[in-house]
């Protein structure tokens, strides 16, 4: 009841404040949300900040609702944090930057994306298949790259206010100042928070965490056309905190005692980025760049009664030369780059620190005969101390057989060092036992994990019935040469971590289908195969909480923006999974158990924007409006600190239908 | 010490006349090509990149303008109009033939 009043007068004080609207209208071009290129080498989708005012999506982690290239799934109920998945894998094999400094690595992998908050996203662009080479080795199945806004074209102020039914709560605020021609500088401010305790479906725990998060960043942009000098500055500090477990666990009381089960999740960090490019006079296909960032991650928390304690200082610095080879159709782009890391990691007080250094030189040739084909080939080689000396080939190719069609090839392999606890920390809130069977690897006992993508893509634009539509069809394979194995198939009182003995491969498909119905109406569907198999210690099988079969539809309509800018929105998004592998159960008692599949199921979104002017919009949504949730969120829940407990099993939303509003000012 | 001082004259004389005669290696022209579409911009771009020297050339279907970087020591800028013509575009300094204008697809056939 008290959410539900909070929730009210967020939304009566909206309403009385965009009374007070201003006069003027700024008409904006009729760009599309989701832009896919016919003449890009790779198979990138570059997603606009519009795309992401269509769903709630208060961070990076959620907003890929309303594109299929990329599977969020349900947060789990103890960390309320959104995973994502692309070709069917998860985050970690996927390369995550920042302004092509890789942002979401290491110890930050499991919250990472959470701590961008959305309306500090210019635009995101999504990679699949091998990626570049210029950013490093690490990424597998697909690179995704997040442009923040850039403080020269920045408005001067800007506000967005969200609550929602869930409890939470966020504030957005904006300044920028041009501080001359050349000097620009942003001051963002995130707050956000969720205040009370939810219990939706009476199993005794949180639905979702608790905690508050606080995050700033400050940044600065000198750009001088005349001498073609550029260059960023970005300071960042992130407080994020969160608890949660059983209603009635008091952290002050019952902190790593077995009175009620409870959890905290403690993060500092703290960014520095430093960018500095020159484009050579009377050249403008030549420049250099060279790029720095320090952070310092640090993470505090405690499950029950397993305590897990990371903190990491890592380093980067990425020297980079573009230029041609006779002519502009021939493009190359060479240097190197450096990554240090040191961890500080205790899983219950046991002591897994390790200091991870690299240094590598990388090559990346561009030929476009500016008709119908292109080419990228490129190739790094590296130095590491735990990965040893490797060679990284990556390749992407585009052909235009015919009008308004592009058929794509990208391969490539990737090598990287799993951080296994950071990436399955979700596993800590159960009863589950911890074992690495192999001693012999440098990075906890195992060995690097190395894989090969290669994956084709066609797309073709045409006019179906006198209106615009495209159809893309994608099949992405990854194979692993080596893999860091989390297996959940041997008992449900164990995790085990162990090489890779066999296979593992993920396999994906995706046929895309959109279409303008009438004018600013618009249909987006995609049908996805995943087939992911692994070769575990008792057989061979699917990836657990994956779904073979997925449907996702988008419509958006959209009213004609009137005098002074006023405009209706209107967003619905559907998705249908099948029915998903589930972790081994059959050694708990009868009641602890799940069925080997879990049902198939659909969620549906849904949001409604009204602009009053270009100045001031609300906009009011329902996740989940089905009301879909899955009954057994926690096995054990009746004796958390027993035998059976798990939280980490989840492959529905846990909360249900939940309803949030939320406005934006501009004053530009 | 007037040998030196004449010697130091003679000497800058000749490098500033050759600094006259030094072509420039990016040489940046601007000049209008006669065209209508997407095809006449990849036609007359590919035909400028046939030239040994050019670094850099894009054709605007708005506005008709060049744009050209090129290495003088390698070709000038006539040979680059030249080649343009050859493939059936005009510039002012040179026409095209007519057989090969003609030859140009229907779309492609600007007004001469």
């Amino acid at each position: 009841m008290k959410n539900t009043t909070l929730f009210l007068m967020l939304f009566f004080f909206s309403v009385a404040f965009s009374q007070k609207k201003l006069e003027e209208v700024k008409v904006e071009s009729n760009k599309k949300g989701i832009q896919k290129s016919l003449s890009k080498t790779a198979n990138t989708i570059v997603v606009s900040g519009k795309e992401l005012l269509k769903a709630a999506c208060c961070n990076l982690a959620e907003s890929f609702e309303t594109n299929p290239t990329i599977d969020v799934n349900f947060s789990d109920a103890l960390t309320g944090t959104k995973q994502i998945k692309m070709l069917g894998l998860t985050s970690p094999y996927l390369m995550i930057t920042e302004e092509n400094i890789p942002s979401v690595r290491g110890a930050s992998q499991a919250y990472g994306l959470s701590f961008t908050p959305g309306t500090w996203v210019e635009s995101i662009q999504i990679t699949k298949g091998a990626g570049s080479v210029v950013n490093g080795f690490e990424s597998i199945s697909g690179q995704i790259n997040t442009e923040l806004i850039k403080p020269m074209k920045d408005i001067p102020f800007f506000l967005n206010a969200y609550g929602a039914s869930d409890s939470r709560f966020e504030l957005n605020t904006h300044f920028n100042t041009k501080l001359s021609n050349h000097w620009a500088t942003s001051l963002y401010l995130h707050g956000n928070a969720r205040v009370a305790k939810n219990d939706m479906n009476h199993d005794g725990f949180l639905d979702n965490p608790i905690g508050k998060q606080v995050n700033l960043v400050n940044r600065w942009q000198y750009s001088n056309p005349e001498t073609g000098w550029v260059s960023f500055i970005n300071f960042k500090y992130m407080k994020d905190e969160k608890q949660t477990g059983e209603l009635n666990f008091d952290k002050n009381r019952d902190q790593l005692t077995t009175n009620y089960w409870g959890s905290e999740i403690n993060t500092n960090r703290f960014d520095f980025t430093s960018k500095v490019g020159y484009v050579f006079k009377d050249m403008p296909f030549q420049s250099i760049g060279f790029q720095n960032s320090y952070s310092n991650h640090n993470q505090n928390s405690y499950f029950g009664l397993n305590q897990y304690n990371i903190k990491q200082q890592s380093y980067y610095s990425n020297l980079i030369f573009n230029s041609i080879i006779s002519n502009t159709m021939h493009k190359f782009a060479a240097g190197v780059n450096f990554t240090y890391d040191k961890y500080a990691e205790y899983v219950n007080l046991s002591d897994v620190s390790r200091t991870d250094n690299s240094a590598g030189t990388f090559f990346e040739y561009t030929y476009d005969d500016n008709d119908k084909f292109s080419l990228i080939l490129g190739g790094r080689f590296d130095y590491h101390n735990r990965l040893g000396a490797f060679f990284t080939p990556r390749l992407h190719a585009k052909y235009n057989p015919w009008k308004k069609a592009v058929l794509r090839f990208s391969a490539g392999r990737g090598k990287r060092a799993a951080n296994i606890f950071a990436e399955n920390q979700q596993l800590f809130a159960s009863s589950r036992v911890f074992s690495v069977l192999d001693t012999d690897g440098k990075i906890y006992g195992l060995n690097p994990e190395i894989a090969w993508n290669y994956g084709w893509s066609f797309t073709q634009n045409f006019i179906f019935f006198g209106k615009p539509a495209d159809v893309t069809l994608d099949f992405y394979r990854t194979d692993f040469q080596n893999q860091a194995i989390v297996d959940l198939f041997q008992s449900s009182h164990q995790v085990l971590f162990y090489n890779l003995k066999g296979k593992s491969y993920a396999n994906s498909f995706q046929l895309d289908f959109n279409i303008e119905i009438i004018k600013h109406f618009n249909l987006r569907t995609a049908y996805k195969y995943y087939d992911i198999s692994t070769d575990y210690l008792s057989g061979s099988f699917q990836r657990p909480m994956q779904a073979k079969h997925r449907f996702f539809g988008n419509l958006e309509y959209e009213t004609h923006i009137i005098e002074k800018g006023k405009q209706w929105k209107f967003d619905y998004t559907f998705n249908w999974l099948g029915k998903q592998k589930l972790p081994n159960t059959v050694n708990n008692s009868s009641q602890d158990q799940l069925p080997e599949y879990s049902p198939s199921f659909g969620i549906m979104n849904a949001q409604i924007t009204r602009t009053f002017s270009s100045y001031f919009e609300m906009y009011i949504g329902v996740e989940n409006m089905g009301n879909y949730h899955q009954n057994k969120a926690i096995l054990g829940n009746d004796n958390p600190f027993g035998a059976t407990f798990d939280t980490s099993i989840i492959y529905a939303p846990v909360f249900g239908q939940m309803y949030y509003a939320g406005l934006r000012f501009k004053i530009k | 010490m007037k040998k030196i001082v004449y010697g130091m004259l003679l000497l800058f004389v000749a490098f500033s006349t050759q600094a006259q005669e030094k072509k420039s290696k990016n040489a940046k022209y601007f000049f209008e090509v006669n065209g209508n579409c997407e095809q006449c911009q990849k036609r007359i771009q590919k035909a400028a990149f046939c030239v040994d020297g050019v670094k850099m050339a894009s054709w605007s279907i708005e506005t008709h303008e060049m744009t050209v970087i090129i290495n003088e020591e390698k070709c000038s800028l006539l040979d680059v109009k030249k080649a343009i013509a050859n493939v059936g575009h005009d510039t002012k300094e040179v026409k095209s033939k007519n057989e090969v204008y003609e030859k140009l697809h229907a779309c492609c056939q600007y007004e001469r």
